[in-house]
């Protein structure tokens, strides 16, 4: 695993699929977990760099989801393919917000008013996209704006600390945004043999 | 389903006590399914909670949500990739229930079954027979709707198996709730749909009462300080389908409060989902005066972004219009989607003018051409005023406690209608504070009218799960537990009986009334034998005309009536005995009396018992309804 770095769009799209995991499945959160808390078994020495690495990861402020709350009675699940979570919820954002559509469309020649029309289909969607799937809550309950401190050992995958990055923590600083945790995740579970590939049929009217 | 007592558990283990008491809103709508740990419960300390429903949201794909819509859609057998339609329990269904089948089938509507319920209390069509959907092509595989709802309960008796396979479902105590208003032969159906899909034992629950259950469970106690002797409360519930109306009277003896349901309304087909119709209607109309035309997946999309526009205004008096946008149906999202909103005075003058008009105390629902708002098939309401369904209903049911032992507040001799002295609001619609207003100021204007105190809103609890929750607690009080609603049927029962009396040309014979069963039967409980005998002929099946009354209370049984006004009595559906020719010669005439109970179920069964014999013969209360038609007038 360690014998060869991946380049960076394969860290991304390795990064996106362990993103949407984490969330669909607990056992492999479960791991993850372990990993980040123990390190892999034999070098020790590329774990200590992680924090520092992790905060440029886009995924960062969500990683840290594994423990999912608490876990929902272990019901035997199809193993699904990594990536079926992800297009699983791209299919939903497009069935709720037509969020494929709207993301594909040119919209240099429309003007703001038909654009916001638009918006409000997306928007609308979106939210119930979101709230029915998602839980969330702010990494820092603290109000934006505030100045807090970070003491040693601190989560870096849930706090990235920017700027004036210089000596050990404690680091004291003014909180710029709270962050999102995802606490829960209800994706739908989907029957074997489903093509999640397919994330809006063609209409035909007969 | 003879005189069992109240807990039957399985004959083989008759210790156990179900550890769960079950409650199931089957709604015109939406079904949700309530528990109440009653191990974990001690007296008023309640644990209960609501089963999340896996349903198929999509083609293949399974969530969990708390209602299950009530739809039922019949797929092509093309029309889907194979296991698409699996559930959990059953991978190979070939029919849609809940979430999927009301999105797919608004789509293709001559595949989908909705409102069953509504055509399960419908006398006008054979509720057993094939006829639904109603407007299906001959090559859609019709079901009836019994069939539809027997779905709906073995999807959800599915669910709670799934989610706790430790206490299987046929092992706990349920409730399912019925609108108050269903006739004693909707009642059998729903009972029969819940034993076919295996609920067994069984008690049916009317919705109202449930939501007052559920208020009552909320208060924790509290309710005894809540109200007092003397009380009326008038439970108003206007769900997805249908509007229930019933009044419970708060009574004391020995000490304590007892709550006594003493009526309730006519069966109302109006509900929120004709309210949600009548705004789409509205919106449309303007949209082609703006020279938009829509199309039938516009329509419905404008329906479904009208019912969010519906609750904003609703819930927020502040503002004054909500943009609706009608999405494209094509990919092309921002060109081609049409833009309008919904304004307050268009809210105001569809729905509340529409459906919550100011109305007089003495006003009655009208009958007029109705427009826009029927569906084929279904006897809706004509009148779209709850109001004036209300006026109608308190005004008719002024006498309602008058003998009520108790109660020891009598109604003053000038009312013009039974006066409430608490509202408690259920179902959808009331969620709207606009909504819940109107109605209780009418109620309050009527009242100051006749010189009474306002009545005063009971808060409410949760309006979409209330019924559930309710059902559920009703269980857990019937082992003793908490107070109980008493009030038993809310109708007396007669059968018609021609005099003999020498014909006259031109004229029918005089038609008397025989009381078979009086107001307020409790369930497991058995009418006594009435004199009145009649003649059947072995071998054919004979037909009685059959009547309820809401509003004749002190009627015994064997009373006999010889007029009564056309307000008083409704004729039901008709009745029918046939014996069976064993042991006797056809055609022979044998001397019967006809006697009433009602079951644990909460079901009315009719018996009759030949003169001198010891056989019991059912008297069929469900009469096919094309055969009905065939019956000589």
């Amino acid at each position: 695993m360690s014998t060869h770095s991946p380049n960076l769009l394969s860290r991304l799209s390795l990064a996106l699929a362990s993103f949407f995991s984490i969330l669909s499945r607990p056992g492999f959160a479960a791991d993850v977990e372990r990993l980040r808390r123990e390190g892999w078994p034999a070098p020790a020495a590329p774990v200590a760099a992680a924090p520092v690495v992790a905060p440029v990861a886009p995924v960062s402020p969500v990683a840290p989801v594994a423990p999912v709350a608490a876990p929902p009675a272990p019901v035997p699940q199809p193993q699904l393919a990594p990536e079926t979570a992800a297009l699983q919820l791209l299919g939903l954002l497009q069935r709720e917000a037509r969020f494929i559509d709207f993301v594909q469309e040119d919209v240099q020649a429309y003007g703001d008013a038909e654009i916001g029309a638009a918006a409000r289909v997306v928007h609308e969607g979106c939210r119930k996209v979101l709230r029915e799937h998602f839980t969330f809550e702010p990494v820092r309950a603290e109000a934006e704006g505030s100045r807090l401190t970070l003491q040693p050992g601190f989560d870096a995958a849930a706090v990235r600390v920017t700027g004036h990055v210089v000596g050990q923590p404690p680091f004291t600083g003014t909180l710029g945004h709270r962050g999102w945790r995802a606490t829960e995740t209800h994706l739908p579970k989907l029957g074997q043999g489903h093509d999640a590939s397919v994330l809006a049929q063609a209409e035909v009217e007969l | 389903m003879n005189q069992t007592p109240n807990q039957n558990p399985a004959a083989d283990q008759p210790a156990a006590q179900p550890r769960y008491s079950l409650g199931i809103d089957l709604g015109t709508t939406h079904c949700a399914l309530s528990w109440v740990d009653t191990e974990a419960s001690d007296g008023e300390k309640v644990v209960q909670g609501v089963l999340p429903i896996p349903q198929l949201t999509g083609p293949g794909s399974v969530e969990d949500k708390p209602l299950l819509p009530s739809f039922l859609y019949l797929p092509h057998e093309s029309e889907l990739a194979p296991g698409d339609l699996g559930l959990p329990w059953a991978a190979g269904q070939a029919y849609a229930v809940g979430e999927f089948a009301r999105t797919r089938g608004a789509a293709t509507p001559i595949r989908l079954v909705a409102s069953a319920k509504s055509w399960l209390c419908h006398p006008g069509v054979d509720r057993r027979g094939t006829i639904l959907p109603a407007e299906a092509p001959a090559e859609v595989e019709r079901v009836s709707p019994l069939e539809a709802s027997v779905r709906y309960l073995s999807h959800l008796k599915a669910a709670w198996n799934q989610a706790h396979p430790e206490a299987p479902f046929e092992q706990q105590q349920v409730t399912v709730t019925i609108p108050a208003s269903f006739d004693p032969v909707a009642r059998e159906l729903t009972a029969e749909a819940a034993q076919a899909a295996g609920f067994q034992p069984l008690t049916l629950l009317e919705e109202p009462q449930a939501a007052l259950y559920s208020w009552i469970q909320q208060s924790a106690g509290g309710w005894r300080q809540s109200v007092r002797r003397g009380d009326l409360i008038l439970v108003v519930d206007v769900g997805g389908g249908t509007t229930d109306l019933s009044l419970i009277a708060v009574l004391e003896r020995d000490g304590e409060l007892e709550l006594h349901r003493v009526a309730v309304g006519e069966h109302i087909l109006l509900g929120g989902d004709n309210m949600d119709l009548a705004l789409a209607y509205g919106v449309t109309a303007k949209l082609a005066q703006q020279g938009s035309r829509l199309d039938a997946w516009q329509t419905r999309a404008l329906a479904h972004a009208c019912r969010g526009a519906k609750e904003a205004l609703l819930n927020d008096a502040t503002l004054e219009s909500v943009p609706v946008v009608v999405p494209s149906r094509g990919s092309k999202l921002i060109g081609g989607s049409i833009r309008t909103e919904v304004t307050r005075a268009e809210l105001s003058k569809l729905l509340l003018e529409g459906f919550f008009p100011p109305a007089q105390a003495s006003d009655q629902p009208v009958s007029r051409a109705r427009a826009g708002l029927t569906q084929l098939g279904l006897p809706y309401a004509q009148d779209a005023a709850v109001t004036r369904h209300l006026a109608a209903f308190l005004s008719r049911q002024l006498g309602a406690t008058e003998s009520l032992e108790g109660f020891g507040v009598p109604q003053p001799a000038a009312a013009t209608f039974l006066h409430p002295t608490a509202v408690l609001f259920n179902g959808g619609v009331l969620k709207s504070g606009l909504i819940a207003e109107r109605l209780l100021e009418t109620l309050n204007g009527w009242l100051v009218a006749d010189g009474a105190p306002p009545a005063r809103l009971l808060p409410g609890a949760d309006l979409d799960l209330a019924v559930a929750r309710g059902a559920a607690y009703y269980g857990y009080v019937r082992r003793g537990r908490g107070v109980r609603i008493r009030g038993g049927t809310a109708q007396s029962y007669y059968v018609g009986v021609e005099s003999s009396m020498p014909a006259i040309p031109g004229f029918e014979p005089p038609l008397q009334a025989l009381c078979l069963a009086p107001f307020g039967m409790e369930e497991g409980t058995e009418a006594p034998l009435p004199e009145q005998q009649f003649g059947l002929v072995v071998g054919e099946p004979v037909r009685f005309r059959f009547f309820g009354s809401s509003v004749r209370r002190q009627d015994p049984v064997g009373a006999l009536l010889d007029f009564w006004s056309p307000d008083e009595l409704q004729e039901l559906q008709e009745i029918e005995v046939s014996l069976p020719a064993e042991g006797r010669a056809a055609g022979e005439v044998v001397a019967v009396r006809l006697q009433a109970r009602v079951t644990e179920t909460g079901t009315i069964e009719l018996e009759a018992l030949p003169v001198g014999g010891h056989e019991r013969w059912k008297v069929e209360l469900d009469v096919r309804a094309e055969a009905l038609a065939q019956v000589p007038a």
